[in-house]
């Protein structure tokens, strides 16, 4: 790899991680309130439809971008009314907002797959997303009101013994990780493969679930999380197109230099990270916050 | 008063069956799709296929779809669901639904089925492909001409024979032109996600690929390639529309014709199971118009005697002498492969420079 391949790869992981960036922190607010929402590839699938077809009628990407997430609003509002106020389970109630969104999104978009649209630059998006992670660490570990947020997450009752609203914590904190997650799904569609296709998210949703379990509900270590899926996707693209091949003194180098192997490799390098981090589980234990997926309700 | 209630419905009942099945109503046809009709690709010609059938035969048939369905034993539901909802024919569009079919075929012995792409027949099932090798065999030679770097990056989707043979026809026309042309090959294992077949394409074009070949179900390479200002072939299907200044030309599929012929086959009760192999001659591989401002008029000159000189036969995508990998002579020379060779494939050819995975 000389120079200027480097800097291409490095363009290319950048281009290809920052959805699961947005995606994962979105998703990480919302855990630090103590609740699950399983509901994030239909959330990216209804934000990247909805920036398409306003962008397509209106040709306004900031309206394309502000309609998204006003999307995703609406999606977490759907979500934060069955789990809070009518208190269903949140992974059961979660996983059947994913596929409501898949079917919502295909709706609405039927009429504008394959239309030809001018995607955006990248760029701005990618530093934002760098940002967004910053800020959202800075209020968790440095303001008071990220302090109250983990207090809700952590034992509801207690916070609420002290005052605060934490149905209306919560609530907050569903909403902002549900325009987060439309406006990862907005960037792909736009910025990513400015195009609309059913279904288009490719599991990305998920991905960016397993990688707040990886960063222990931890920020910064979401970047970590998603660069090493991302570096590693991109890397096994960048090791098949140069045919490489592991020497033969490496056992079953057939099989690991095998193309299946190849596509295995981002999952299974998560994978590894993901059980040396939870080999600790008193570790786990600890920065799980303790009322994660428990419903709050004032009475008890 | 409710048991009277009960017999007049079952004796209601009966008589709705019995008029039902002597009343010949227009032939249900079933299609089963892998991704939405909507993806400009693959499934997207296979629906322009239904349409064609569906304004050729009139009120003989009517046509329903299942979109997006996945190539596990979901597929096993979903092909049950067309053939107990009274489909008399149905098309499953994908390799590997297969298996699934033949299973669902063994259950349904009234029930005709095709199954594209695929190798195993029974009475009720037939099999049916199009010979995309021999646009590939084409885009080959333009490839050839085109390529300054003489790097061609190709995404890959799975390696079934069908894929193998398209990137063997591919390099085996391109290297005719230009013998030191590389071919850079990227396994996706999937047909369908935008966001990776744009990383392959980007991540090929960052290795010095000037032209980008892809065998997956998305327009989302070709626009990469439009964006970094390299060139591509669209797939299955004209995609000049998302990438004017990179798209050469494309492979296009036109299966309407032969869904018409079946289908007109088993309304007049002529169906009988077939294996069917088309190609350009026959009208189901076509080329899509060869992009004037891009190519120069003796390359596209060449283009259309190739399509000419391998609708007559005079050109083979597979002429001997070919060579596999290890340097074996596979097809001797003066010989054409076979159809059971092509068919099969599973090698790459001499030349290329990557692991088929196996």
């Amino acid at each position: 790899m000389n120079y200027l391949e480097l800097i291409g790869f490095i363009q290319i992981v950048l281009i290809a991680t920052t959805p699961v960036v947005f995606a994962g922190i979105g998703e990480l607010v919302t855990e630090k309130s103590g609740v699950l929402n399983l509901g994030v590839e239909g959330m990216m699938l209804v934000g990247a439809v909805t920036a398409f077809v306003t962008l397509v009628i209106t040709g306004s990407y900031v309206l394309a971008f502000l309609f998204s997430i006003l999307a995703g609003i609406f999606m977490s509002g759907l979500f934060a009314f069955l789990v809070l106020i009518l208190m269903s389970n949140q992974v059961a109630t979660g996983l059947s907002l994913t596929i409501f969104g898949i079917g919502l999104s295909s709706m609405i978009g039927k009429k504008y797959i394959g239309t030809p649209i001018d995607g955006l630059t990248p760029w701005y998006f990618v530093i934002l997303s760098f940002i967004i992670v910053f800020l959202v660490g800075y209020f968790f570990y440095k303001t008071k009101s990220g302090l109250i947020v983990r207090a809700v997450g952590e034992s509801h009752n207690s916070a609420h013994a002290l005052g605060y609203s934490v149905l209306k914590i919560r609530l907050l904190a569903i909403l902002f990780g549900g325009s987060m997650c439309a406006f990862a799904g907005s960037y792909i569609s736009i910025c990513y493969a400015p195009m609309w296709q059913e279904g288009m998210i490719a599991g990305r949703g998920w991905i960016a679930l397993a990688l707040v379990v990886f960063s222990t509900w931890k920020p910064s270590r979401i970047l970590i999380g998603a660069y090493i899926f991302g570096g590693t996707s991109i890397f096994q693209m960048h090791l098949q197109g140069k045919g490489f091949r592991f020497p033969d003194w490496v056992p079953f180098d057939n099989f690991f230099s095998s193309a299946p192997f190849f596509n295995m490799s981002p999952y299974l390098a998560t994978m590894i990270v993901l059980v040396i981090i939870s080999s600790n589980k008193l570790r786990i234990k600890l920065s799980a916050p303790a009322c994660l997926t428990m419903p709050f309700y004032k009475g008890s | 008063m409710i048991k009277l209630f009960k017999y007049f419905t079952i004796i209601i009942s009966f008589i709705g069956l019995t008029f039902s099945t002597a009343y010949a109503g227009p032939k249900k046809v079933g299609f089963i799709y892998i991704g939405p009709p909507g993806d400009h690709g693959w499934t997207y010609m296979h629906d322009v296929g239904r349409k064609h059938m569906e304004s050729q035969l009139g009120d003989a048939v009517t046509s329903t779809y299942i979109e997006g369905v996945p190539e596990n034993a979901d597929a096993v539901r979903a092909i049950r669901k067309l053939a107990s909802s009274g489909h008399d024919l149905i098309f499953t569009t994908s390799f590997n639904y297969m298996d699934q079919t033949l299973e669902v075929a063994n259950e349904f012995p009234n029930v005709m089925f095709e199954h594209a792409t695929g190798y195993k027949r029974a009475d009720n099932v037939s099999t049916y492909s199009a010979r995309f090798y021999e646009g590939r065999t084409i885009i080959g030679h333009i490839a050839g001409h085109m390529s300054k770097t003489g790097t061609v990056g190709y995404i890959a989707s799975f390696p079934i024979p069908e894929v193998v043979r398209g990137i063997n026809a591919f390099y085996l026309a391109a290297a005719k032109v230009n013998p030191d042309i590389k071919i850079k090959v990227i396994w996706a294992f999937t047909w369908y996600d935008p966001g990776k077949e744009a990383d392959a394409a980007n991540t090929l074009i960052n290795q010095g690929a000037d032209i980008i070949v892809q065998h997956t179900d998305t327009f989302a390479p070709c626009q990469a390639a439009e964006k970094a200002g390299v060139l591509a072939f669209g797939q299955a299907s004209n995609q000049e529309a998302f990438c004017p200044n990179a798209h050469l030309t494309a492979i296009e599929d036109i299966w309407g014709p032969y869904y018409a012929a079946r289908a007109q086959a088993v309304v007049d009760g002529t169906w009988s199971s077939t294996d069917t192999w088309h190609g350009m001659a026959e009208g189901m591989v076509v080329m899509s118009p060869y992009n004037s401002k891009l190519m120069s008029p003796e390359l596209i000159q060449e283009a259309i005697n190739m399509e000419i000189a391998i609708k007559d036969g005079t050109l083979h995508s597979f002429e001997g002498p070919i060579y596999n990998q290890a340097g074996e002579l596979v097809v001797p020379e003066g010989q054409n492969a076979d159809d059971g060779m092509l068919a099969g494939m599973g090698f790459y050819v001499q030349g290329i420079d990557d692991e088929l995975p196996q």
